[in-house]
Formats: structure tokens, C-alpha cells, sequence
């Protein structure tokens, strides 16, 4: 497949912004949809709208079904042992708060310790934040270094016998480059310390083998994946997942519900609590079933390999750009570029690009512990996806030319 | 005579009307941003700012002979093209003439993004604190 065909399967990159062809460099904040997608969410609400894993009658089955296919899908693309691994949750974020609360639950008491790193974004900090105060837990931070590389080496060194789960990005919605994961899990796992891998970036650019990793848990978000917004998995170990206390209450993640008390359905049902969003879980389907034929494509991946290393030397060849997340060797780096111009602001910047019909994202990037660490109020992020083309990586460094010598 | 408030919103309104595109706007904005009267270094405190996902804002607002005069600043230079608007729009009025406003000039010429309400968005803050005063002042 080329990268035209790939495009033509996504209606949304056909729009106009201002007059001009929308360039769409935002898709770290979410992924545009594929046509199949939005079909199968429209097949659901046409045809099969039902409550799922209650009803006996035919559209619940045939939901139900959608729904089981779909987390048969997450299983094999990540490669889990069992479906029983999977939960669908609403969202990276949900995902980290059902493990923050339930893990901590059943296995954090006063005085125990939980490692995130620097680059987290807010989604990996403030859950565990909430848990380490209710339990009177410590919260310890695993810095990077000045190019953006995480301090692994000490690891090992902040780890006690008080610690409970490390917590790491795969790759950092800021930095963009992909973490050494299978040694933070090994170094980890000596210590027997489990760990928890925010894949929200990571499940994108990535192949995610969660039994090669041996990760504890994995979580990634639907919507920058190309499925529905406000689906999510959390990947688990079996171990640790019928251990955890649920962490809501209702629906059909119950055994049996007596006021004299309840017992719960096996996992993963019992953290699946409530009405569950059923026909956007089964966008999950096609999405992974395209992003696996994206990945499996080399014509694509030297494609979007040619257009990163094209954005890489243009914007690390600019005296006044400053690029956070500097990598070692190419093909650490996804398709992410978050920068700071000289004596320009980023919101400026943002302001111009869209007035030029190229859609980046400026701010903080829900990251304020990493701005800190940079010294700086916010970036400039440009995130690709495998449908941008090089014809609009050039023309964003047109725009980007123009709009600075504008702000002066 | 001074012109009224609603003049000076109009005055500005129709100068926007005669950019044909955004970034001739934009372009206007940055000279105004960048001809905006200092703001004195030492008034940079923290109970001045308003905090931002994007731009900061800092507002210093002073009461005198029952006009409320505004100086504001920000670091992004655009913010700072449409504090300049406000600050000829709203500073030197009474809390009356203020409250009369609907505020809907920024929006009438066409900077409704720049209102979006994302997190703790600058001006969204500079305006309502502007409005505040005033109420405070009737």
C-alpha cells in the first residue's frame, strides 16, 4: 500500500481548514478515523444496539459477540496470553486509575514506595499521586537526562524493599522516544517488583509484545490507535488482576448480589462495571486489524521512516529551534517532534500554523513536571501518524519558516 | 466629547473588517502586541498572573477617581495584540461602563479561538477578572 491509498481510507484528511488542505501533525492528541471504523460503529447503532453479557435475545448476542471479537483482536495484536488478560476501559487514563486504585488496594501499605519516571504525562502521575496519600505510600520519580533519555541506570539504585510497581511510559507523549521497557522490566523483576507500561504512544509506533516485554500491566487508549474515542484496554496479568479488588461496583461484573454481600464475576468482567461502551469497544476490531497492516507494510514504514529523518535534520539543523528528546540513533525517535524556537512564543506559533491550515498541538502536553525539567512554560509538538505524507512535512516547514520570521 | 465605550468596541470591530485574510490580522495584532506600553518588570508577581496550558497573562488593575485602569502583558505576543485591544476598549472606564459591555468584541472580530475555553486560558481569565472588578466597584 502507498501512503495515497492509506490516506483515502480516512474521509477526515480529505477536509479544508481556512480554504487550505488540512495537514493533520496532532496525532499524538488522537488518531483520525479509517472509513471501517466508523462503519462499525454505525453497524452496532444500526443493527445491533443491544446491552451486552445480559440479554438473551439476538441484537444483544450479536453486540456481545462484536464486543468478544474485539477484545479477541487486543489479545492477538499485543500478543496476551488469554482474552481474560484484557479489560476495556474508557481510556489510557481510566486504565492507570483502576490499576492506581486497585493495586493499591490489595498490595500498598504505609511507607511503600511507587517509582514513576520524569517523562510521564499527567495520566501516569497524578493516579498514583491520589493512591500514595491515601495509603500514606512515597512517590519516587526516575529522572532523565538533558537529551530526554531515562536515567535507567539507576533504576536498581531507587529501588527498595519498600517499592510496590515502577510505572514508565513506553515512549513519552513529549520526547518521542521509545523507553528500553524490556530492561526497566527485567532490572524490575529481579527485585520482584512489577510494572506497570503506559503504552499510549508506545502502542502506536511500536509492535507490543507484552509476553516478550513480560510486562505486568500495558495500557493504551482506543482513539490514538484509530478506534472510537473513550475506549481503552488494560492489559494484566492474571496474577495480579484476580488479586485486585474491583474498582467499581454494578453491572454485570458481579457472581452473585445479596445485601448480605456480593461476589464478583471473574476477571476481566469484574472491571467492567456498568453499560459498557459496546459500539465503540468494537471499533477496536478493524482499527487494529488496519494498524496491523500498517505496521506489516515496509512500503509505509521506509515511507514514514523517510518523512521522520526529513522533520529530524530540518528542525535539529535550525540554530534557533531547541529539540527536547534528542535521540542517539534514529530509530529510537517516532514521528514526534516537541521544540521551543528562540525568542518565540509557542502559542504564537500554533496560532499562525492553523491559519495555515496545519493543525500542531502547543501547551504543556498535560507533561508540567517535564516543562519543569526544561526550563521552559510549554512546546510546540508536532505528532505524524503513517497517512502524513513528506509533501506536507515539507510545507509545515515552509509555514514554520514564515510564521517565525513573522513574530520576528 | 469622549467617545463611549460601545464606539471605541465598534472602532475596533470595523478596523479588523478591513483584513481580508487571517494573517494580515494576525500581523495587525503582532505590531499592536508589540507597540504595547511596558509593563512594569516588578509587577510580574505570582497574585498578578494568570496561569495557562498556552500564554500567560498578567493583569494590574488600579482604581482611580472611579475609572479602573488596566496594565496587562503577556509572553505570547499575539495574546498580547488582543490585551492591547481590551486595555483601549475597557481601561480608564467606570465599573457602569465596563458592566455595559456584553465583551463579545474579541469574538466580533473574529478571535473566538483565542477564547476557547482550554484549561485556564488566559484571557478567558483576564476578562472575567476585568468583569469582577467592575462588580466589585459598582
Amino acid at each position: 500500500m502507498d501512503v495515497k491509498e492509506l490516506r483515502s481510507l480516512f474521509p477526515a484528511l480529505g477536509r479544508k481548514v481556512y480554504g487550505k488542505p488540512l495537514v493533520y501533525f496532532d496525532n499524538a492528541a488522537t488518531a483520525q478515523r479509517p472509513q471501517s471504523v466508523i462503519d462499525e460503529w454505525t453497524r452496532i447503532s444500526v443493527e445491533s444496539n443491544a446491552n451486552i453479557h445480559r440479554a438473551v435475545h439476538l441484537l444483544s448476542e450479536e453486540a456481545t459477540e462484536a464486543y468478544e471479537a474485539a477484545r479477541e483482536s487486543v489479545r492477538m495484536f499485543i500478543n496476551a496470553p488469554d482474552r481474560s488478560n484484557i479489560v476495556f476501559t474508557s481510556g489510557t487514563t481510566a486504565s492507570v486509575n483502576l490499576v492506581a486504585f486497585s493495586f493499591g488496594e490489595a498490595f500498598v501499605s504505609e511507607g511503600d514506595e511507587v517509582i514513576v519516571s520524569e517523562c510521564e504525562h499527567h495520566s501516569d502521575i497524578v493516579p498514583w499521586q491520589m493512591m500514595c496519600q491515601r495509603k500514606n505510600a512515597v512517590l519516587k520519580v526516575l529522572p532523565t537526562d538533558d537529551t530526554g533519555h531515562l536515567k535507567t541506570g539507576l533504576l536498581d539504585s531507587l529501588i527498595t524493599d519498600k517499592t510496590r510497581i515502577v510505572c514508565v511510559t513506553h515512549i513519552s507523549n513529549v520526547l518521542g522516544l521509545v523507553n528500553p521497557v524490556k530492561d526497566i522490566v527485567r532490572i524490575s523483576h529481579l527485585r520482584n517488583v512489577p510494572v506497570l507500561i503506559d503504552g499510549a504512544q508506545g502502542i502506536v509506533h511500536t509492535k507490543v509484545d507484552v509476553q516478550d516485554v513480560d510486562c505486568d500491566f500495558y495500557v493504551f487508549s482506543g482513539h490514538k490507535i484509530y478506534a472510537a474515542p473513550g475506549t481503552g484496554v488494560l492489559y494484566g496479568k492474571r496474577q495480579y488482576l484476580e488479586k485486585m479488588p474491583p474498582y467499581m461496583g454494578g453491572g454485570e461484573m458481579v457472581g452473585t448480589v445479596r445485601f448480605s454481600g456480593t461476589t464478583y464475576a471473574p476477571v476481566p468482567l469484574k472491571f467492567e462495571a456498568g453499560t459498557q461502551n459496546f459500539a465503540g469497544a468494537a471499533t477496536i476490531r478493524p482499527a487494529l486489524e488496519l494498524a496491523s497492516q500498517i505496521s506489516d507494510d515496509r512500503e509505509l514504514d521506509r515511507y514514514s521512516c523517510s518523512v521522520r529523518d526529513f522533520l529530524l535534520d530540518s528542525i535539529m539543523s535550525e540554530a534557533r529551534i531547541r529539540l527536547y528528546g534528542v535521540p542517539d540513533d534514529r530509530d529510537e525517535k517516532i514521528p514526534l517532534f516537541s521544540f521551543s524556537v528562540d525568542g518565540v512564543h509557542h502559542e504564537d506559533l500554533a496560532l499562525i500554523l492553523d491559519k495555515m491550515g496545519v493543525a500542531v498541538r502547543s501547551g504543556q502536553m498535560c507533561a508540567e513536571p517535564l516543562m519543569d525539567r526544561f526550563g521552559v512554560t510549554g512546546m510546540l509538538r508536532v505528532s505524524l501518524a503513517p497517512y502524513n505524507t513528506m509533501e506536507e512535512a515539507v510545507y509545515f516547514m515552509e509555514c514554520l519558516h514564515k510564521a517565525i520570521s513573522m513574530l520576528g | 466629547m469622549e467617545k463611549s465605550l460601545q464606539e471605541v468596541e465598534n472602532e475596533v470591530v470595523d478596523e479588523f473588517s478591513m483584513f481580508d485574510g487571517w494573517l494580515d490580522k494576525y500581523e495587525y495584532l503582532i505590531e499592536l502586541g508589540k507597540a504595547l506600553k511596558d509593563y512594569p518588570e516588578d509587577k510580574k508577581t505570582e497574585d498578578r498572573l494568570i496561569k495557562g496550558c498556552q500564554s500567560r497573562v498578567w493583569l494590574d488593575c488600579s482604581i482611580d477617581g472611579g475609572k479602573i485602569f488596566l496594565n496587562a502583558d503577556s509572553d505570547a505576543i499575539i495574546t498580547k495584540g488582543i490585551i492591547s485591544l481590551l486595555i483601549k476598549i475597557y481601561s480608564g472606564r467606570t465599573p457602569q461602563e465596563i458592566l455595559s459591555s456584553d465583551f463579545s468584541v474579541v469574538d466580533r472580530i473574529g478571535l473566538k479561538e483565542n477564547l476557547s475555553p482550554t484549561r485556564a486560558n488566559g484571557l478567558v481569565s483576564m476578562i472575567a477578572t476585568i468583569r469582577e472588578i467592575a462588580s466589585e466597584n459598582l
